[in-house]
């Protein structure tokens, strides 16, 4: 185990890297530049930014002072924003994106899991059909058509929650609502699928036969075999969630990373973008990991790293 | 309880618009009865006085000299006050400073300090914080986006184009501001400017204060260490969240100013805004979704102000690309444009279809330079036609291939575009195909003549005809167009120069004249500056070439 | 209750004569394996509903556009925002424009590019995580890693970057489809890979293999058809998720160039349209759209039904 987890911490370091030089390169083939104004600028003013920032030194050079300063942990200064730097943008965008992720997902697993197992219990019958069907609403409507009418509703209508921004917990249960639809409908309808495949088995026969309690089975047996595909894809979801939340973001007005993320591409805000990018792809690879650790737990079946014998 | 019952109800029926003026309870003035009851209002009768407003944008920086755009100016219009400034009716009074003189040439400006200027830290406001401040920004080294104000004064141009290696130090003395004394300034300009005293209450042209910046290169980044002059001061800014403005104790005229804290959001997304303006989180919205727009327009809603601006929406030509170097081409476009369908059912806002550039709100010699202006050309489908026809036989085509416009990503310009392509389609038999690109994107590519049409926009920076007639000079900066056109380039050089303010009108008429002969861009609208605001907000004022300002604002609950 | 034993008698039995192979013999007709789940697919009721709806929809998307005489970029302004009726039967636009005609020919876009993206990521993530599975070792830590690293970069800065670099060339439906799909396989092959890692360690698989079988063999007999569960489901939730992804650039503006639509423009074009009232505008799209989930939904649901031979009866 140990051995393995070092052999996968050493490549998590190298895809980090592979990362950080494959954004870097891409980021800087996109047309555009930041410091474009209406009406654009007199050459002198353009060529001070450029100065100032470093832009107009060779590429190469641009990606060895930017690996340097990575290493003292310093993304840099925002190209749009002079009062704020990109460790700081990420230093507060980081926790509010983190909060409201984490509601979502609790929102999601939770109530994904529950209409999943309900759903397939009771399959063919009317719990089944009514998890399915908020599952399908849940799915098949795009956020922002269900973020604007929570908010006109349950906000502006009958003033049950506030519209916008991030002040108090009320404000961040809207917009986890928001967020938490689609992958809970993912989760209920994976589960449901899975359940009832694992219901089938031999082994689940076996325990019914031997006289266990129904609910013993399913959530000693039933359960824990099940939960594993939806384990699998849980690290999707979760990449998901955090990068999807930027137009959650957005309409909710919510100051975090995802927002500002989508911003600085459109701005062309390099540092910006390399330091989001880098920092959320950490997050991921990290999570990836555990991820995959956790799957050897919970199925000793799988030998991950044994070739054919 | 009925009365509870009733202002419930009234809640329910102030509905998706504001726009039902006999009924919304919440926003009538509680004559005691149902003060107490009255369960949705925000701000207490008694309390401080708060104004909210939304930001639109985290701001890029509330330094003056670095400043951005408009979500850096809002709050550096409210914040720092210049050597002069402008009352709700647009006319230039005393600021910082009570009186000046020009010189014989009127190349040399004096101005003289207020005595009881202080800053927000009770620092005395001195001309050296000016000299500071206007030298700063000129310096490269700052990197200024809008250090090119700072050209009209003498060697201006020269300290901020500085190669590298140059001997800095000598070129910023070489820079014609000077403090004579703490409460003299003395400003050296590289050629007379008309509307130079016009400059002094833009926001490039603010002081800094120079004992605070020396000390703390970084003071303007956060709220405990924001230094400023003006009527308000700012005591918090939680990043891309919230602002907070306080009245300034240490502002000569603090008694004339009534509210106590204003309160910014940051929300970027239009419909949000107006959701928070219905919820009645917000007192104002600028700018405003365009549908929206409409319907308060189309209702006559109290609550919709239609203030004036001062620009213009036009598409640029690329006079390079063939077959757009003929100016029948162009003019043929220009006319197959139906502006006012445009104007009343997609942009939505009251604007006012442009038949040349300058908009109105300039004063003339005589009453407004856009009015005297007139329509310089005019919407006629057949004529198009034939111009159409003719322009392409003079090229040696058939047929006008199709060709590509560009506009910045953004629903109004979406619709705006698509209604235009369905236009000159119809019109014309011309096709087009559409692009949207980041805003970024857009700037560099007209920078590098890399489109043929694409949409835009331009404000005016000061009060006068020049700031949009100076985009098309030859070889200008801002010439997207690629356009050039010597007798054009003579007339404006006179309006620049000649302090004969008749003189410089009359040419500047001409100019436009011959701009729109050869329609190297083709205008599409006026711009107006449609919000809206509470009822229990008043003394807010729209100047035509900025945000709605709130120095004077008060609130009556 | 009586208990009529029948009387049993030793004449009642006849030995049964068969050879010994004979009694090795499967007594079912033989069904090939996609026969039997054709059949059982027939019998699902609400998956044929859904195989019905898609089939309606994408009818609808070819003559849809022909059916009232309007284009879906003619604009009338005299005419703009009418609800539903006898001339505009989904209404009209804030343009003027037919809301019907451009509801189906948002139709053949929205679903091309949903079908495209379902088709590739399956074809790529299946190939891919099939492979990197069976093959396990080196092999399988290599391809992994490779796909870790594509998946790494957040999937939606991959999609605008790619959009914005392609854009110089073409914009369009092809950009959206490949900037899509570029990592959007990268779920599915890491499905593939762990049915196929859980299945290689089943007892029927190590029986198949004791017997001689070789390991492509083996995946194409046996694993393939325990895997398409999880599979299938997965590629029916990927359409709508490609659509739902299309709706998002459409939000970002970097969807589909006016004047074409599809529902997810169409969506967004609407969304400032609820504020004064107007949600038959939004509605249209955003049914659509839900429609085209739940039927795919369900047929693929049937499918995985179908396709599981644990459930042959």
């Amino acid at each position: 185990m140990l051995i393995y987890s070092l052999k996968r911490i050493g490549l998590a370091l190298l895809t980090l890297w592979i990362i950080i030089t494959l954004t870097f390169v891409l980021m800087h083939s996109i047309p555009g530049n930041p410091f474009a104004q209406e009406g654009t600028m007199p050459d002198a003013i353009y060529e001070n930014l450029q100065r100032y920032y470093n832009l107009d030194k060779p590429l190469l050079v641009q990606y060895g002072l930017y690996l340097q300063s990575l290493l003292q942990l310093d993304f840099g200064p925002s190209l749009k924003s002079s009062s704020i730097s990109v460790n700081e943008y990420i230093k507060n965008g980081f926790p509010i994106s983190l909060h409201l992720g984490t509601q979502a997902l609790f929102i999601a697993i939770t109530f994904g899991l529950i209409f999943g197992v309900v759903a397939s219990l009771y399959r063919n019958r009317w719990p089944d059909y009514l998890s399915m069907i908020l599952a399908i609403i849940g799915i098949s409507v795009p956020n922002f058509i269900l973020a604007t009418f929570l908010i006109n509703y349950f906000a502006v209508e009958w003033k049950l929650f506030p519209v916008a921004t991030w002040k108090s917990w009320s404000h961040t249960i809207l917009p986890s609502i928001a967020l938490a639809m689609m992958p809970m409908a993912y989760i209920a309808r994976l589960m449901r699928s899975s359940m009832l495949e694992v219901m089938n088995q031999d082994y689940i026969l076996t325990a019914k036969s031997k006289g266990l309690a129904n609910s013993t089975i399913i959530i000693k047996h039933a359960i824990r075999n099940a939960i594993l595909p939806v384990v699998t894809v849980l690290g999707i979801l979760i990449a998901n969630l955090v990068t999807g939340s930027f137009i959650i973001e957005n309409i909710f007005g919510i100051p975090g990373m995802g927002e500002m993320f989508v911003k600085s591409i459109f701005n062309r805000d390099y540092p910006v973008i390399l330091g989001s990018t880098i920092f959320y792809s950490a997050i991921l690879i990290f999570l990836i990991l555990i991820v995959d650790l956790a799957y050897t737990w919970i199925d000793p079946r799988i030998k991950i790293s044994e070739g054919k014998k | 309880m009925l009365s509870i019952f009733l202002v419930l109800a009234g809640c329910f029926s102030g509905e998706e618009t504001s726009s039902e003026p006999a009924t919304p309870t919440e926003t009538e003035e509680p004559s005691g009865n149902e003060g107490t009851d009255d369960a949705v209002s925000e701000t207490p009768a008694e309390g401080p006085k708060i104004l909210r407003l939304n930001n639109n944008e985290e701001p890029g920086s509330l330094h003056p000299g670095t400043a951005q755009g408009t979500h850096d100016s809002w709050i550096l219009e409210h914040s720092f006050e210049g050597l002069t400034k402008k009352t709700p009716e647009g006319e230039i009074i005393p600021g910082m400073a009570t009186e000046w003189e020009t010189s014989e040439d009127n190349l040399t400006w004096t101005f003289h300090l207020r005595d009881d200027i202080k800053w927000s830290n009770g620092d005395p406001v001195t001309a050296e914080d000016f000299e500071y401040a206007w030298k700063y920004a000129l310096n490269p080294e700052t990197a200024s986006t809008y250090a090119y104000q700072l050209y009209y004064l003498e060697g201006g141009t020269e300290y901020n184009s500085a190669e590298e290696g140059a001997d800095l130090q000598a070129l910023e003395d070489a820079v014609g501001v000077k403090a004579i004394d703490e409460k003299t300034l003395e400003v050296k300009l590289a050629q007379p400017t008309p509307y130079f005293l016009d400059l002094t209450s833009f926001y490039t042209y603010y002081p800094i204060n120079k004992k605070v910046q020396e000390e703390n290169p970084e003071w303007y980044q956060e709220a405990a260490t924001y230094v400023s002059n003006g009527p308000f001061k700012l005591t918090e800014w939680n990043h891309k969240e919230s602002m907070k403005l306080v009245k300034n104790e240490n502002y000569y005229e603090k008694d004339k100013i009534n509210l106590d804290e204003v309160h910014f959001v940051i929300i970027d997304n239009e419909n949000t805004a107006w959701q928070m303006y219905q919820s009645g989180d917000l007192d104002l919205v600028y700018p405003l979704p365009q549908d929206v727009q409409g319907q308060l327009l189309a209702n006559n809603d109290p609550e919709f102000v239609k203030g004036p601006d001062l620009s213009t929406y036009y598409f640029n030509i690329n006079n390079d690309v063939k077959p757009f170097n003929n100016p029948k081409i162009r003019k043929a476009l220009a006319m197959a444009i139906d502006r006012q369908t445009i104007v009343e059912h997609v942009a939505q806002g009251g604007q006012t279809p442009a038949y040349s550039v300058v908009p109105p709100g300039i004063p003339d010699v005589t009453g407004d330079y856009q009015e005297n202006t007139g329509a310089l050309f005019e919407e006629n489908v057949e004529e198009a036609k034939k111009l159409l026809e003719e322009g392409l036989s003079e090229e040696g085509m058939d047929a006008l291939p199709n060709f590509t416009l560009t506009y910045n990503t953004s629903e109004g310009h979406k619709k705006i575009a698509e209604a235009i392509q369905e236009m000159w389609r119809k019109n014309l038999g011309v096709e087009m195909t559409l692009e949207n690109v980041e805003f970024q994107v857009k700037l560099d590519r007209e920078k590098a003549g890399d489109y043929t049409l694409s949409r835009a926009g331009w404000v005016g920076d000061y009060v006068d005809p020049m700031t949009f007639l100076d985009l098309w000079v030859t070889d200008g900066p801002y010439n997207d167009a690629n356009w050039s056109n010597a007798e054009y380039d003579e007339l404006v050089n006179v309006a620049k120069t000649s302090m004969d303010q008749a003189e410089r009108m009359q040419a500047m008429h001409d100019a436009e004249k011959i701009l729109m002969d050869e329609m190297p861009i083709i205008p599409v609208y006026f711009y107006t500056k449609p919000f809206t605001v509470k009822p229990h907000v008043t003394g807010i004022y729209t100047p035509i070439n900025s945000y709605p300002q709130f120095i004077y604002a008060d609130i009556n609950q | 209750m009586m208990n009529k034993e029948p009387k049993l008698t030793k004449e009642m039995f006849e030995p049964i004569q068969q050879q010994f192979h004979e009694a090795e013999k499967i007594s079912r007709p033989s069904l090939s394996y996609w026969k039997d789940a054709w059949l059982r697919l027939k019998e699902n009721k609400l998956a044929m509903l859904g195989l019905m709806i898609i089939i309606v929809l994408a009818i609808l998307a070819i003559i849809g556009p022909y059916l009232n005489g309007y284009t879906f970029y003619e604009q009338d302004f005299t005419k703009k925002n009418l609800r539903p009726n006898a001339e505009h039967w989904f209404g009209t636009d804030s343009s003027g424009r037919d809301l019907f005609t451009r509801a189906w020919y948002g139709a053949r876009i929205s679903l091309f590019i949903g079908l495209m993206a379902a088709l590739i990521d399956f074809t790529v993530g299946v190939i891919y995580g099939g492979i990197s599975g069976a093959r396990g070792g080196k092999i399988d830590n290599f391809m992994m890693r490779v796909a870790e690293i594509l998946y790494a970069i957040p999937y939606l800065l991959v999609v605008i970057l790619i959009m914005v670099v392609l854009e110089k060339i073409q914009r369009g439906i092809w950009p959206i489809i490949i900037a899509m799909t570029i990592t959007g396989w990268i779920p599915m092959a890491r499905l593939v890979r762990g049915q196929v890692l859980q299945l290689k360690e089943y007892e029927f698989v190590q029986a198949a293999r004791a017997m001689g079988a070789s390991t492509t063999w083996a995946l194409k007999k046996h694993m393939i058809p325990n895997t398409m569960g999880p599979i299938l489901v997965n590629v029916t939730l990927t359409v709508p998720t490609a659509i739902f992804t299309e709706a998002t650039l459409s939000f970002l503006g970097l969807g589909i160039p006016a004047p074409q639509a599809s529902w997810g423009t169409m969506a967004n074009d609407a969304l400032g349209s609820i504020l004064i009232g107007n949600f038959y505008q939004l509605f249209i799209p955003a049914f659509l759209i839900s429609l085209t989930m739940f039927a795919f939904n369900v047929f693929g649901d049937g499918l995985r039904d179908a396709l599981d031979p644990r459930l042959r009866k």
